[in-house]
């Protein structure tokens, strides 16, 4: 055992830990306990870290998030509502699914499809998954976040299609006055022994009819599964690709006129008086014209001319929120409200390292929408929603209407990322239609949509590693962002169930999030990772893998430094410390997979980086063509990812596709720069998220076989690609890069304001 | 207002509309053609791309006047009935849509590429430059590929 004598700052515990008894790596592993600052229930603490995977490191104990991570947190406020699916056997046969969640892209109409078609042994194409209008009666089981729709609707969808199964099966032994247990099911028919079928058409009426008290349900095991974990096209693919897929402004609602909204010149400014309504009024097409707290809502026959009346109008604006700020001074905020160090760095060598990330707009493809048709007495709204129970709650108090005269559709989005996790456009398009008496539909523009809409929050961090023979002691990791807002019901779920977080002290929402979500894969001796947030006045959320992509993408360049200082390989020194076998193995598959170590020439080089969370590892090694620094391009892509239990792998491996596209622009190209309180960037030549020429043309995603429960999949993606594109391009330029993403002037015109 | 006669689809329409408006509003709020998507409206995403006489365009920056007499080709013109196009074939067996909003301007994109270019290499498929934010584009080459070697 390598450890080290003298552990700077803990020199209390100077005995080697006893190899023998174990209780010598008790008292060592309850004196890491004591040291970091997070409270971790010590049963659970010892159990989770395996004898055999600490021999030559000096072992870390498990974060809050490898004991209750912050999927288990929502699929635990989950549970009391957890089996209230709506499932339908239709006399067609057909049988519907009404899923409380959202789907923006990430597949999950098709995975739960699966589910459901492999319980009842019928073909695919017979399942329908909808997504069910908000239901209050849920309580907190109507959020699309965290990455948490398999893990946590993996069992009761199993239940209760399983149920109907069962009173399918029961219904037609009644029938034929055979026992249930002898008749099985096939493509779509309850069979008997003798050849006798009937198809679930003929069952679904007498089955919801029948008197069936001992009914017994359990889902298929799993090793029987056939359909479940086969790589699966999406259902809804072919409405795509002839244009038949209907988004939220491709409704037709009746009477729901374009509208648009002029928006102040700085981020919360409102409107303080308009100067021209009557020339506007007076433009072609235009139908109407409100003030809403957001701006100037304009309504007219086409979205083409509500765009030219709200770009005609003159409106003496109140000041926004941040109308003083601008990147260089948030930045300053944030690197003044890093959290200092605890460790220092004496007797040992020292890894030092500050990195900064930008604003990073969610710029999902389709634009802030919603339709509102708000009367009298009710209400109706149609938008993507990823929170539409609290958004139902919050557009019902602001109308004044009772909660159960407001009805919330959720419409499938074109793309989200986070960003639909917000009702903005819902509740904005429900007050200019209660200010107007019509109903609306409502676009942001491209402008707007970056420029007012949400996005990640910036950070600053500040890590620390020594070590010493050949061995990491400390690791320590202060991030400092601009506030995130989690406003949308994460914030009662997670005071709800407080009591039971592995997170202990007077946290913040935003705390809590991080310790649930960012956690060390490695051994590197005391590792504490810690947040704390500067208020800013500015629209953030939750931007696709959260904290994660940059917190663990600079931890992931600090360990090639480390490995570096080491004298070790990236691959090498990380297999070494690695904590979970699952992390390694991924690792392992990408190394191979990818070749790594082969010779490339002058300004081309590999890079790999690992994560794990959610319940899922990921690995991914690139090659990256950095012969003009100022231009690279990431060529080849290896992917190898651990998701416990696939669903469907052909949806998992196009979620990793998109995060490893996501960290090819964040880590390069794609950020915000704010100037006098506004983003300067207003469309996609400004924002430079990748483009076909930046992607790269050789990718290669393997997806590990089942081992387990599922996990999550939808954010998992981003943060090992940015450590491995972010190491790729330091080894092929010498530059260690620091600030993200690397490439970032200011390369355009702004937009008027 | 004046009026604008142009075909759709294959199917003569005329539509009220200034001279300016763009075709993409002519297409979705005037119309009820709404396979086009607005993702910026200034050609720079390209989810509207369609085809003009057989050319690719972006009728965000077209105005309805400039296309009179001429035949317009949106995403919901380009199958025969129910048979697909052979792109919107590789479409689906490459698995590529994850939102699907840019989609039909990708395929639409890639149709036109294909016209022009019979066996695209990379730096041709490079060239197109529709925004896909899900970052699909590893599956768009693949599928433009594939179709390549079926057409």
């Amino acid at each position: 055992m390598a450890s080290p004598t003298t552990r700077p700052g803990h020199d209390e515990v100077t005995e080697e830990p006893d190899e023998s008894s174990g209780l010598g790596r008790r008292r060592f592993l309850t004196f890491l306990v004591a040291a970091p600052t997070l409270t971790i229930a010590a049963k659970i603490g010892f159990d989770a870290v395996s004898p055999e995977t600490a021999e030559a490191v000096i072992p870390t104990l498990p974060g809050p998030a490898e004991i209750l991570d912050l999927g288990d947190v929502l699929t635990l406020s989950n549970a009391a509502t957890a089996n209230m699916l709506v499932l339908e056997v239709m006399q067609s046969g057909k049988v519907r699914l009404q899923l409380p969640r959202c789907e923006v892209g990430q597949g999950i109409t098709t995975a739960t499809a699966m589910l459901v078609a492999e319980e009842l042994d019928m073909p695919l194409s017979n399942v329908e998954v909808t997504l069910s209008d908000a239901r209050p009666e849920l309580l907190f089981n109507q959020l699309t976040g965290g990455s948490n729709t398999i893990r946590s609707v993996y069992g009761p969808v199993r239940q209760v299609a399983a149920t109907a199964r069962a009173r399918m099966v029961a219904t037609a032994g009644q029938q034929w006055k055979v026992p249930a247990a002898r008749l099985s099911t096939r493509g779509g028919a309850v069979v008997a022994p003798d050849g006798r079928k009937a198809t679930y058409a003929s069952l679904a009426g007498p089955a919801s009819r029948a008197s069936l008290p001992d009914l017994v349900v359990t889902p298929k095991a799993e090793s029987a599964h056939t359909l479940v974990g086969t790589p699966t096209s999406r259902q809804d693919a072919r409405a795509m690709v002839t244009g038949q897929l209907d988004y939220t402004l491709d409704l037709d609602v009746p009477g729901a006129m374009p509208v648009m909204v002029r928006r102040p010149p700085t981020i919360n400014g409102t409107v303080n008086k308009v100067n021209n309504e009557a020339a506007v009024r007076a433009m072609p097409g235009i139908i109407d014209l409100a003030v809403v707290p957001s701006g100037v809502a304009v309504m007219a026959e086409t979205f083409g001319q509500a765009l030219d009346g709200k770009d005609a109008l003159d409106v003496t604006w109140n000041k926004g929120t941040v109308d003083g700020e601008n990147n260089e001074s948030i930045k300053k905020k944030l690197k003044a409200a890093t959290l200092p160090f605890v460790v220092p760095p004496l007797l040992t060598q020292y890894v030092d390292a500050e990195f900064d990330f930008a604003m990073v707009s969610h710029a999902p493809l389709e634009s802030n929408s919603a339709v509102a048709d708000v009367r009298a007495d009710s209400a109706t709204i149609w938008a993507g929603l990823k929170s539409p129970i609290v958004a139902k709650q919050t557009i019902a108090a602001e109308l004044g209407l009772p909660e159960n005269k407001v009805t919330v559709h959720v419409q499938q989005g074109g793309g989200s990322f986070g960003r639909r996790l917000f009702w903005d456009s819902a509740l904005e398009a429900a007050q200019i239609s209660k200010a107007m008496k019509k109903p609306v539909r409502l676009m942001w523009s491209r402008i707007d949509d970056m420029r007012h809409g949400r996005a990640r929050a910036a950070s600053h961090h500040k890590i620390r590693a020594t070590f010493a023979l050949g061995q990491v002691l400390s690791f320590e990791h202060r991030v400092a962002s601009a506030e995130t807002d989690w406003g949308h019901g994460l914030g009662e779920i997670l005071t709800s169930f407080a009591a039971k977080l592995p997170v202990g002290g007077n946290l913040s929402f935003a705390q809590t999030v991080f310790l649930l979500t960012v956690k060390s894969p490695y051994n590197f001796g005391v590792t504490t990772q810690l947040l704390n947030e500067v208020p800013l006045k500015m629209h953030t959320g939750a931007w696709r893998s959260v904290y994660s992509s940059s917190t663990r993408g600079a931890e992931e360049i600090m360990v090639d430094e480390i490995a570096a200082k080491l004298g070790k390989d990236p691959v090498a020194f990380r297999r070494e410390f690695i904590k979970e076998p699952r992390q390694r193995a991924v690792l392992e598959k990408v190394a191979e997979l990818g070749e790594w170590g082969k010779k490339m020439p002058k300004g081309f080089a590999q890079g790999v980086a690992v994560h794990g969370e959610y319940k899922s590892y990921t690995a991914c090694l690139v090659e990256i063509d950095a012969r003009d620094p100022k231009a690279p391009r990431v060529i080849r892509a290896t992917i190898a990812t651990d998701v416990g239990r696939p669903i469907n792998p052909r949806g998992i491996q196009s979620q990793m596709l998109g995060g490893l596209t996501d960290a090819i622009s964040t880590t390069l190209t794609a950020g915000l720069h704010i100037d006098k309180g506004l983003p300067l960037e207003g469309s996609y030549s400004q924002f430079h998220y990748a483009r076909q020429k930046n992607s790269p043309p050789q990718v290669e995603v393997f997806v590990m076989p089942a081992n387990g429960e599922p996990g999550g999949s939808g954010e998992l993606g981003v943060p090992a690609p940015v450590g491995a594109i972010a190491n790729a391009y330091a080894r092929a330029t010498g530059i260690k890069p620091r600030s993200f993403p690397i490439n970032f002037p200011v390369d355009f015109e702004p937009f008027p304001r | 207002m004046p009026k604008y006669t142009f075909s759709v689809n294959g199917k003569s329409v005329t539509v009220d509309a200034p001279a300016d408006l763009p075709l993409l509003w002519a297409l979705r709020d005037k119309l009820g053609v709404r396979g086009p998507k607005y993702g910026c409206g200034i050609n720079v995403c390209k989810a509207c791309t369609s085809h003009l006489d057989g050319e690719a365009i972006n009728p965000c920056v077209t105005p309805v006047s400039d296309v009179v007499g001429k035949e317009v080709t949106t995403i919901e013109g380009l199958a025969d009935g129910d048979k697909l196009h052979p792109v919107q074939e590789a479409w689906l067996e490459q698995d590529v849509a994850q939102c699907g909003y840019c989609q039909p301007g990708q395929i639409m994109a890639a149709v036109a590429l294909l016209k022009k270019t019979k066996n695209p290499t990379d730096a041709d498929i490079d060239k197109i430059e529709n925004v896909c934010r899900c970052g699909s584009y590893f599956r768009i080459r693949e599928a433009i590929k594939s179709a390549a070697a079926k057409m």
